[in-house]
């Protein structure tokens, strides 16, 4: 076998049978297996079956009709007549005969005005609907009082048909927009934290060799070029294996929510319905996302002696991240404004940003190609640096937890002949 | 199978860590490579195996370079002891041998002899963080000669191993000289150049002081020792001319004189002084002309 495969495998074996690995991949497919189920798992601690009854002490059997007559659209919600005084239906209530009981009275004008007792007034959430029913038999009695006719009334209530409809032809509908804006989000944290947690995955792989010194024997059988894309390409390796449970773990959630008819959180996300485009460029951004930040890591790591400091060098690495993540949140409500524009061709930020375009609007395609290139120039150059760095990174010891050391490894590996 | 150094030099900035050393390292060889700390030893080996580039001069070996494709004939072991702590000993000596090469099959046999020489094969499923200092250094020392090396460095093999384990590993190092090994090795004991070198070399920042073959160093080196144990008072020798060195021992003393004709003149100064119970004319030790020579640069 090839001395890169060797790594690559040895490096994959090692983590895979690690703890954290095992603990973050159940987390996360405990994690989308609750999320896929979320409707039914609010259903079972919701007490939907149970009726909320409320009592109405009244004089004037008209309201109550019409208060029933409004309610009666609200399950969970039934009205009671109760005929006996307001006292007796507050005990009534204290006893849990009723939720709640109101007084609906004869006010000026000739207006309903109603009180509402309950045990406890500190959900409005129980309270609510029956105001709202009141107030809208209160506009009923008016505009009667009136003259006006019920027609016009029930006209007045329906809502107004508002449609937002896009004139470019290639624009995507408000639909689809909430669609795949649902989508991008996801996309945007799963790529935000997958560069974050492999690329501390890589550099901690890089800090413990050279902590433990086996480094040395290593840079002497192999070289360090093939190293350190051995170790990106095993942790790479990890990270599909991660995915393809997930991804995996995602399918059935779906598939399991489809039978039981209900709407889940996963088709709010918009993942019954994906666009197989933005699902390629999720995954093309993905990959070169990766090997950006991978390399980067690599590099970072070969320059710390002690597995503590690495994660002090690697602070620059991981603000840059969060900058693009953040910029990317502030996208997903303009991502037509002119500074998510220049940010997408920032190479730090294009796996973000540009995705975040070609997700959410039309993007020609000459520019999704010069953001990809100018991408992956930068990974070849990142790499032919990270490289050499690694090569006199590899052999430098002692207290080094700035960038200067940068300079240092340069040198170290410089090809003198 | 010749390693040569010719003219070497590496410049650390301003800083010569080795300066114009060149040197030629026979093969199936046992070879001394001596020097104070910081004298430039482990940038040398560095430099040899490429895993540094020289500012100038040329290394050779089998008049090429030594690259990775190479690496499977090469064993090194570094002066800084390097193994993953979390890895059993028998998954990770395998890994190593795969790097240089090796065939697994073919590795655990070998990791097999080699633990059952080392008197440790109950440590082949242990993690080497839970074995002690010693032990690991033995691990060590199997992952540098597991693939049969023909070229193997070492640097400082026996530093820190209790005497039984350094006979062990002396012996180990002999066996695989005897098998066709070149062997270049560092140390700061004498005795152990002394016992297994047969050519050596003495750097002294960065350059060598003194280079070939142990019995001609010696030779040349010239001064000899006396050891004289007798009843009476030895003091007045100090004043003999060609005495370059005086040290008094419990019941005699010892000295360092310019050439053997000094010895004669002492051995007749002695005579009618009293009873001489011992009168030793030595060959001088590595350790004298490794302080003579680094030493006194010192001063």
């Amino acid at each position: 076998m090839n001395k890169f495969l060797i790594m690559v495998a040895q490096t994959y074996k090692n983590r895979v049978k690690s703890k954290s690995f095992l603990i973050t991949t159940i987390v996360t497919v405990a994690l989308i297996f609750a999320l896929s189920n979320l409707q039914s798992i609010i259903e079972t601690f919701s007490d939907v079956d149970e009726e909320k009854k409320v009592a109405v002490v009244t004089d004037n059997e008209g309201w109550f009709q019409s208060l029933e007559q409004v309610v009666s659209m609200n399950d969970n919600l039934t009205l009671e007549k109760y005929d006996g005084s307001l006292e007796e239906a507050q005990t009534a209530v204290e006893e849990g005969d009723f939720q709640s009981v109101v007084e609906v009275e004869q006010g000026e004008e000739g207006l309903p005005e109603a009180t509402y007792y309950a045990n406890k007034i500190a959900n409005t959430g129980e309270s609510d609907p029956v105001r709202q029913a009141l107030q809208q038999v209160k506009v009923q009695y008016v505009t009667e009082q009136a003259g006006v006719d019920p027609a016009i009334i029930q006209q007045m209530n329906t809502p107004v048909n508002f449609e937002l409809v896009a004139l470019e032809e290639s624009a995507k509908t408000a639909e689809e927009l909430n669609q795949t804006r649902g989508l991008v989000y996801v996309m945007l944290f799963f790529l935000y934290f997958s560069v974050i947690m492999y690329g501390q995955m890589i550099s901690t792989e890089v800090a413990t060799e050279k902590s433990s010194r086996v480094m040395e024997i290593l840079v002497s059988s192999v070289s360090p070029v093939s190293q350190m894309f051995a170790k990106i390409f095993g942790i790479a390796l990890l990270g599909l294996t991660q995915f393809a449970i997930l991804i995996l773990a995602g399918y059935l959630g779906i598939q399991q929510s489809k039978t039981l008819g209900d709407g889940s959180m996963l088709e709010f996300f918009g993942f019954n319905d994906i666009n197989p485009g933005t699902i390629i460029y999720a995954v093309v951004f993905f990959i070169l996302g990766y090997l950006l930040y991978a390399t980067l890591a690599a590099t970072l790591g070969s320059l710390v002696s002690r597995l503590e400091d690495a994660q002090q060098l690697l602070a620059p690495m991981i603000m840059l991240i969060v900058a693009g993540f953040l910029i990317a949140m502030f996208g997903l409500g303009v991502p037509d404004s002119t500074f998510i524009t220049v940010s997408s061709y920032f190479p730090f930020f294009t796996p973000l940003i540009m995705f975040l375009r070609v997700g959410m609007l039309e993007i020609p395609i000459w520019e999704v190609a010069l953001s990809i290139g100018i991408l992956a120039g930068s990974i070849l150059l990142l790499a032919l640096i990270g490289a050499r760095v690694y090569r006199g990174g590899v052999l430098m010891y002692g207290k080094s937890t700035s960038l200067k050391d940068l300079k240092t490894a340069l040198q170290l590996s410089k090809k003198e002949k | 199978m010749m390693l040569r150094l010719e003219k070497v030099t590496k410049k650390f900035g301003s800083f010569t860590a080795v300066d114009d050393l060149s040197l030629e390292i026979p093969e199936k060889q046992i070879f001394g490579f001596l020097g104070a700390n910081g004298a430039g030893k482990t940038t040398t080996f560095r430099m040899v195996l490429g895993l540094l580039d020289q500012t100038r001069g040329e290394i050779s070996w089998n008049g090429g370079d030594i690259g990775y494709d190479q690496s499977h004939l090469i064993g090194y072991l570094p002066e800084e002891r390097g193994l993953y702590p979390k890895l059993k000993v028998q998954e990770q000596l395998v890994y190593l041998a795969k790097l240089r090469g090796m065939k697994k099959a073919e590795a655990i046999q070998q990791i097999e002899r080699w633990l059952e020489r080392f008197k440790v094969p109950e440590y082949k499923n242990k993690k080497v963080e839970e074995l002690s200092k010693g032990n690991q250094q033995k691990i060590q020392f199997i992952s540098a000669v597991l693939h049969k090396p023909k070229l193997l460095i070492l640097d400082e093999p026996f530093s820190g191993l209790d005497p039984v384990n350094v006979e062990m590993l002396k012996k180990a190092v002999i066996d695989l000289k005897e098998a066709g090994t070149s062997i270049v090795f560092s140390s700061h004991r004498m005795e152990h150049v002394e016992e297994l070198c047969e050519s050596l070399c003495i750097l002294h920042h960065g350059s060598p002081v003194v280079h070939g073959k142990l019995n001609e160093i010696k030779k040349s080196f010239g001064k000899k020792n006396v050891r004289v144990i007798a009843d009476f008072d030895l003091a007045f020798l100090e004043s003999i001319p060609g005495v370059t060195k005086y040290k008094p021992l419990g019941d005699g003393c010892e000295l360092q004189i310019e050439s053997e004709k000094i010895a004669q003149r002492i051995f007749k100064e002695l005579q009618g002084k009293g009873f001489v119970r011992k009168f030793d004319l030595e060959e001088p030790t590595l350790n004298d002309i490794f302080i003579e020579k680094v030493g006194a640069s010192y001063e």
